[in-house]
Order: structure tokens, then C-alpha cells, then sequence
């Protein structure tokens, strides 16, 4: 087969057979390969040795406080949304300690005591997810100091995005403007396309680096008509999803409403659990956790996730600043969709869709919002009225 | 919102790392009160060129007990030793609380914004402490004092709970010496022996002698202190925006990464903790914000 010149911004195909040496070429240039796996009854992130680690014949279906793994009949690799894994846990890890501190000399001496970060390579990441990065991107490197422990995995990070064929009943991304289509931020970038009993990769290349991985793998270019049944892949994704945001003026509006009663009535329903802060893709807060030895001679410092729905996270001494959970979850929803853009610029939410799917209570934020957009529509029509 | 932040330069001893301390050697240590003690720091392995500005905080580590952010409570500007006052009134400070010369913490910093000296020239300057908050303004003082002929007239109002919580007592007496500042003290609940006034601080603004309309006022103390200071002082006919105040939250970092001391908009780590009072005011007039 022909092999074609590959370059930045040009299109080409592979076959499903082609995606284990896709595999293989990310692991000779020292890669460790993270992709989806399944694992307990969902789909979710760890490193993937071979295609026959994807989730084939797969799909789910999500909604407020549920996620289900169902069979498809259809040997798709890609056939699913996002699971309860982000791409967070491999750059801002849920867990990492610091540093180590050894007594000696009447003082004390910090030292690095965790491994250098494997080069990473990301399979099969969704256009929402590729904003969600750039959003961390914007807290971790993008102010006066640097996290170096998320520039260490950041940097050279090899991303091949996975275009969405199907959306979920949880996902937003399209009110979001992050998605459906992956446009930019990628490697390299696949659409699944069976049709007519063929199975193959549309590929995007997006970069050099993708370029040069691509030329190491059997591909070529796309022929007459596979433009347009790739196409036909993607078409109709942002109709599907099932829930929609509408952002315009939400950042003032929520400026004006921290004493809206929907704070209280939210509240009556939250569990303040905090999964939707684990799930979240751009939720970036953490915790530090000081240890010492029985004997004395050995601390150290682990970083942890945390959550803004504990009492604990924004404790002083007298007390915790937001005892009510009405503030808390306040603090999060505002966080995300206002204040984030006071404090970066941008919106802090992707509309992935996690944190409606993985609420054991089912609260979903877009209803939230619609629910705080409504009763300032209210006020303008009697104002109108009046 | 837009947030006055003075440039505090690099991230001070750590260098590239912001999360990881330097080894500082207690140099010396003095009880202020019985639960308030002064910490004087060196750099382990000689000078390592520590400069803040006045109203910064470092984050201290007790060896495996844990950080805490604490403010600056010495001279600003380039010094030998670090000094930090600190209230011991939970796990680490009570660490803290246990050193004794020689031993050795954990240094990160200096972090945040600073009282806003240069601006306030030619202006009068009132500062108005309530408890430990007399501790983030003293290096404001230190400031105004060394450039007395830039500044009107410095006043220093100065709440504390009882005689015995006064912190600074004889280099209270000393500036009191000054004829070129005025300083006041008031206490919530007197004692035995106490001569001076009771009451609460804000009792002392009408009486102060300062040109409201030409002055400039930093306070710092409990969040509630502060409101009711800076409408004391408002009432005087010291505006809010001439008005800046010290905030306090939960901090893991101090540089932006851990969302604990968010307000709002802001980030009282990076863009606090000296805030101009206008900025802040909404927000600390939302409850539970």
C-alpha cells in the first residue's frame, strides 16, 4: 500500500490492524501508553499494552446519579463517553508526596524521594478533555509560580484525541464550545469509521511529533469518499447530548445570586460527598499531608486531592468558613462557571458531563444553572409587566 | 474584580521548588505572652539573602507536625534573620511553640501582597490592631518609622482582650516615648493594676489625632474587627479606598495551587492577603463566602 507524505494538518487513514503498531511506535520513543480500560463495571483510564486492551464492543449509558456498561453488537474500540477517569490522574495525581525530610546534623535536610514521571502518551482523548487540560494547564503553569510536579508529566505529554462518534445523556460540551470536534491540542487525532463492513481510522495529524509517530506506522492516504463517511462519523454528536448550558451573562448572574434560595434548596439534596470534585477533570484543589516517624528522624509531605465540599477545606481556627453545605456547594458551582473567569479567563467547566453522572444524589449542575437563570427571567418579566 | 497585588519578587528561599522549605535555625526566641511567642530565623548554612516587604507571611514547617502560613512580624527589606510572631492555638503552632534555639523548621516564602508604604507618603498614617493582628502590621510601622520625614503624622491604635494579651509591651512604651507618633491601647476586660482605657478599638478612632482627609489606615485583626474599624474610620471621614485590611484563610501553598484560600474572585494567597477594603468588602459582606 502506498504510503503518503505525512505532515501537520494533513489527513490520512490507518486500519484497526494498525493501531498495535500505533502502540508499539509510541513505546519505542519511550512512551507509556494510557488509554480505556475496563475495569470494576466502567470505563477508565491505566496504561494500555495492546489493543486488545480496549474496551471493544462497549458502550455506556449515563445519566444523573448513573453510569451502566452495556454490550453493543458492533466491534467498535471507541463506542463510549467519558468514564469516571480523567487525564488528571496521570499529571496532577491524586496522590504524590513531595519531598522526604531526614534529620542529621541537629537540623534537617528535604529531599526528592519520588521516581522522574514516565513520558506519557494519551489514547483516545475526547475533545472536552483536551480543554480540561489546557484549564489545568492555565492554574498549574500559567501564573507567577510553576507546579513543577504537573510540568514534569505536562511537558513532552504525545496526545492522540479520539473524535467523539456518539454523545452521552450527561454531556454539554457543545453549550461549552469545547466540543463536540477536537480542532486542536493533539498529536494526532482518530475517527472511527465502520461502514459498509469497514472498520478504520480517519487520522488528523496535528503536530510534527505526530506526524513523525504516524510515519512509523502503516498508513495511507484517504481515498475518494472516505472524507466525507468519516464525516458522516461525527455527524450529529452535538444534537445527541443530552443536556445544554446556556453561558451567556452566567458569569455576572452568578455574581448576583449568592444569596439566591436555590443555594438552600440545592443543599437539601448535596451529600457534600465531593465525588463530583474527584471526577472533575479541572478541579485542582489540594491538600497537604505533614508525617513523621515514631522515632523522630524521618517527615514527609503528601499532596492530596481535596474538595471544597468538605467542612475541613476552608477551616481556621475558630471554626470552618463555610459550615453550611448551601455554601459549600455555592462555592463550587460559582467557582467553576464565575469566578474562574475572574481568576483565568476562561470557564472552569468543559461539560463533560462527570460531575451530573457520578452525584449519587443525581444534581446536575446545567439544571442548577437553569434553575438560577429562571427566577432572573421571572424578575424581568414582571419588570416588563409592570 | 481587579485586586491590588504589589509585586513580591521570586518565591524567596525555595527557589525553583515553591512547595519545598529551607532549613531555618532558631536564633533566638522570646515569650511575648502566654501564648504568644516570637521566633527570630537564619538560614542553616549561612545568609541566604531573605527580603520581604511589610505584610507578607512566610509558611513555616514543625518538623513531621505539619505548615502554617504566619506573617512577617520584623523589619522589611533585607534582613539576617527572619522574624515571625505566632499565637499558638493548634497543632503546629504549638510545635512551633516548643523550639528552642538551635532548632531547626522549615521556611517557604515570603508570599502576598504588602501594605501599600509608598503609596501612603506624605500621607498621615493610622494603624489599627486588634490582638495578633498587631504582629502583620509591625513591619509597616518599622517602615514609617525609619522614613519618618516621608509620612504626616503615625498613629498606632492597638486593641488587645486583656493586659496580659499585649503584645510588644515595652516596644509599645518605646514608640509611645516618640514625640513624633501617637499610640494608643485599649482593652476589652481590664485587670488588677490596669490604668489605661477599656473598650473596643474602634472607640479610639474619633480621637486620634490624624487629618482623616489627608490619611491613609492599615488594619488588621479578627474579620469582624476590621468591619467595624473601617466604618469607624469611614464615619471619621477616612474613605474605603484609603483603607487597606489583612485577611486570613485556610492556606495549604500559598501560591495559587490549593484553592483553600479562596474569597470570591481571589486568591488571598496571591492576591491578598492586604487587600485595598473597597476590593474586598462585598465579598467579606456575603456570608460564608
Amino acid at each position: 500500500m502506498p504510503e503518503t507524505a505525512v505532515e501537520t494538518g494533513v489527513e490520512c487513514a490507518i486500519e484497526v490492524a494498525d493501531l498495535d503498531p500505533l502502540l508499539g511506535a509510541l513505546r519505542e520513543r519511550g512512551f507509556t501508553v494510557m488509554g480505556p480500560l475496563l475495569r470494576d463495571g466502567a470505563v477508565i483510564y491505566d496504561e494500555v499494552r495492546s489493543s486488545a486492551d480496549l474496551p471493544a464492543g462497549w458502550t455506556d449509558r449515563q445519566e444523573p446519579g448513573s453510569y451502566r456498561l452495556q454490550r453493543s453488537d458492533s466491534p467498535r474500540l471507541f463506542d463510549f463517553t467519558v468514564g469516571p477517569s480523567s487525564w488528571k490522574r496521570f499529571l496532577h495525581p491524586p496522590a504524590l508526596r513531595l519531598w522526604q525530610a531526614h534529620r542529621e546534623d541537629g537540623g534537617f535536610q528535604v529531599v526528592d524521594v519520588e521516581p522522574p514521571p514516565p513520558r506519557l502518551a494519551f489514547l483516545a482523548v475526547r475533545a472536552c478533555e483536551i480543554h480540561a487540560i489546557a484549564v489545568q494547564d492555565r492554574v498549574l503553569l500559567g501564573g507567577p509560580h510553576v507546579d513543577p510536579a504537573y510540568r514534569a508529566r505536562r511537558a513532552g505529554l504525545f496526545v492522540v484525541a479520539v473524535q467523539c462518534t456518539r454523545a452521552g445523556a450527561t454531556c454539554f460540551c457543545a453549550s461549552m464550545k469545547t466540543g463536540p470536534r477536537a480542532g486542536a491540542g493533539y498529536d494526532l487525532a482518530l475517527t472511527e469509521v465502520l461502514e459498509a463492513g469497514r472498520h478504520w481510522f480517519r487520522v488528523e495529524v496535528g503536530s510534527e511529533r505526530g506526524a513523525e509517530v504516524l510515519a512509523a506506522v502503516p498508513h495511507r492516504a484517504v481515498r475518494p469518499g472516505e472524507s466525507a463517511a468519516a464525516e458522516r462519523a461525527l455527524a450529529g454528536v452535538a444534537e445527541q447530548m443530552g443536556r445544554t448550558m446556556e453561558t451567556a451573562g452566567l458569569p455576572a448572574l452568578l455574581r448576583r445570586s449568592p444569596e439566591h434560595p436555590r443555594w438552600s434548596e440545592v443543599a437539601n439534596r448535596c451529600l457534600a460527598c465531593g465525588n463530583c470534585t474527584m471526577v472533575c477533570p479541572t478541579c485542582f484543589c489540594t491538600t497537604v499531608e505533614d508525617t513523621g516517624d515514631l522515632a523522630g528522624r524521618t517527615a514527609e509531605r503528601v499532596r492530596r486531592w481535596d474538595s471544597c465540599f468538605s467542612a475541613e477545606f476552608s477551616y481556621i481556627h475558630g471554626g470552618s468558613v463555610r459550615p453550611s453545605i448551601r455554601a459549600r456547594y455555592r462555592q463550587w458551582l460559582t467557582h467553576k462557571l464565575s469566578t474562574w473567569h475572574d481568576q483565568f479567563g476562561e470557564s472552569g467547566c468543559v461539560g463533560c458531563g462527570r460531575c451530573i453522572t457520578w452525584c449519587p444524589a443525581g444534581i446536575d449542575l446545567t439544571e442548577e444553572v437553569r434553575a438560577l437563570q429562571a427566577s432572573k427571567r421571572r424578575k424581568e418579566d414582571r419588570r416588563a409587566d409592570a | 474584580m481587579a485586586t491590588t497585588t504589589e509585586d513580591a519578587g521570586p518565591p524567596g528561599p525555595a527557589g525553583g521548588d515553591p512547595m519545598r522549605p529551607a532549613p531555618f535555625r532558631v536564633a533566638r526566641r522570646v515569650v511575648e505572652t502566654h501564648d504568644v511567642f516570637t521566633l527570630w530565623l537564619e538560614p542553616v548554612g549561612g545568609p541566604g539573602g531573605f527580603s520581604s516587604q511589610p505584610g507578607q507571611f512566610d509558611m513555616l514547617y514543625a518538623f513531621g507536625a505539619g505548615e502554617v502560613p504566619v506573617s512577617l512580624s520584623g523589619p522589611p527589606g533585607p534582613v539576617k534573620q527572619v522574624v515571625h510572631t505566632i499565637r499558638a492555638v493548634g497543632p503546629v503552632t504549638q510545635s512551633l511553640q516548643r523550639l528552642k534555639r538551635g532548632d531547626v523548621v522549615g521556611l517557604r516564602g515570603p508570599f502576598g501582597s504588602a501594605w501599600p508604604v509608598s503609596l501612603a507618603e506624605g500621607s498621615d498614617v493610622v494603624l489599627v490592631a486588634g490582638g495578633i493582628g498587631l504582629a502583620p502590621l509591625r513591619p509597616a510601622l518599622y517602615h514609617v518609622l525609619s522614613q519618618r520625614e516621608r509620612y504626616g503624622r503615625i498613629v498606632l491604635l492597638y486593641g488587645a482582650r486583656t493586659p496580659r494579651d499585649i503584645l510588644f509591651a515595652r516596644e509599645i512604651e518605646t514608640w509611645r516615648g516618640r514625640f513624633d507618633a501617637d499610640v494608643e491601647v485599649v482593652v476589652d476586660r481590664a485587670a488588677p493594676g490596669w490604668h489605661g482605657l477599656v473598650g473596643v478599638v474602634t472607640t479610639l478612632v474619633p480621637r486620634a489625632h490624624f487629618d482623616p482627609h489627608n490619611a491613609v489606615a492599615f488594619v488588621c485583626g479578627p474579620e469582624l474587627m476590621m468591619t467595624f474599624t473601617v466604618r469607624a474610620l469611614a464615619h471619621h471621614g477616612v474613605v474605603p479606598a484609603r483603607t487597606w485590611v489583612s485577611l486570613e484563610r485556610n492556606m495549604k501553598c500559598a501560591v495559587g495551587f490549593c484553592g483553600h484560600c479562596q474569597l470570591g474572585p481571589t486568591f488571598i494567597c496571591r492576591d491578598g492577603p492586604v487587600y485595598r477594603w473597597d476590593r474586598v468588602a462585598p465579598l467579606l459582606g456575603v456570608r460564608e463566602l
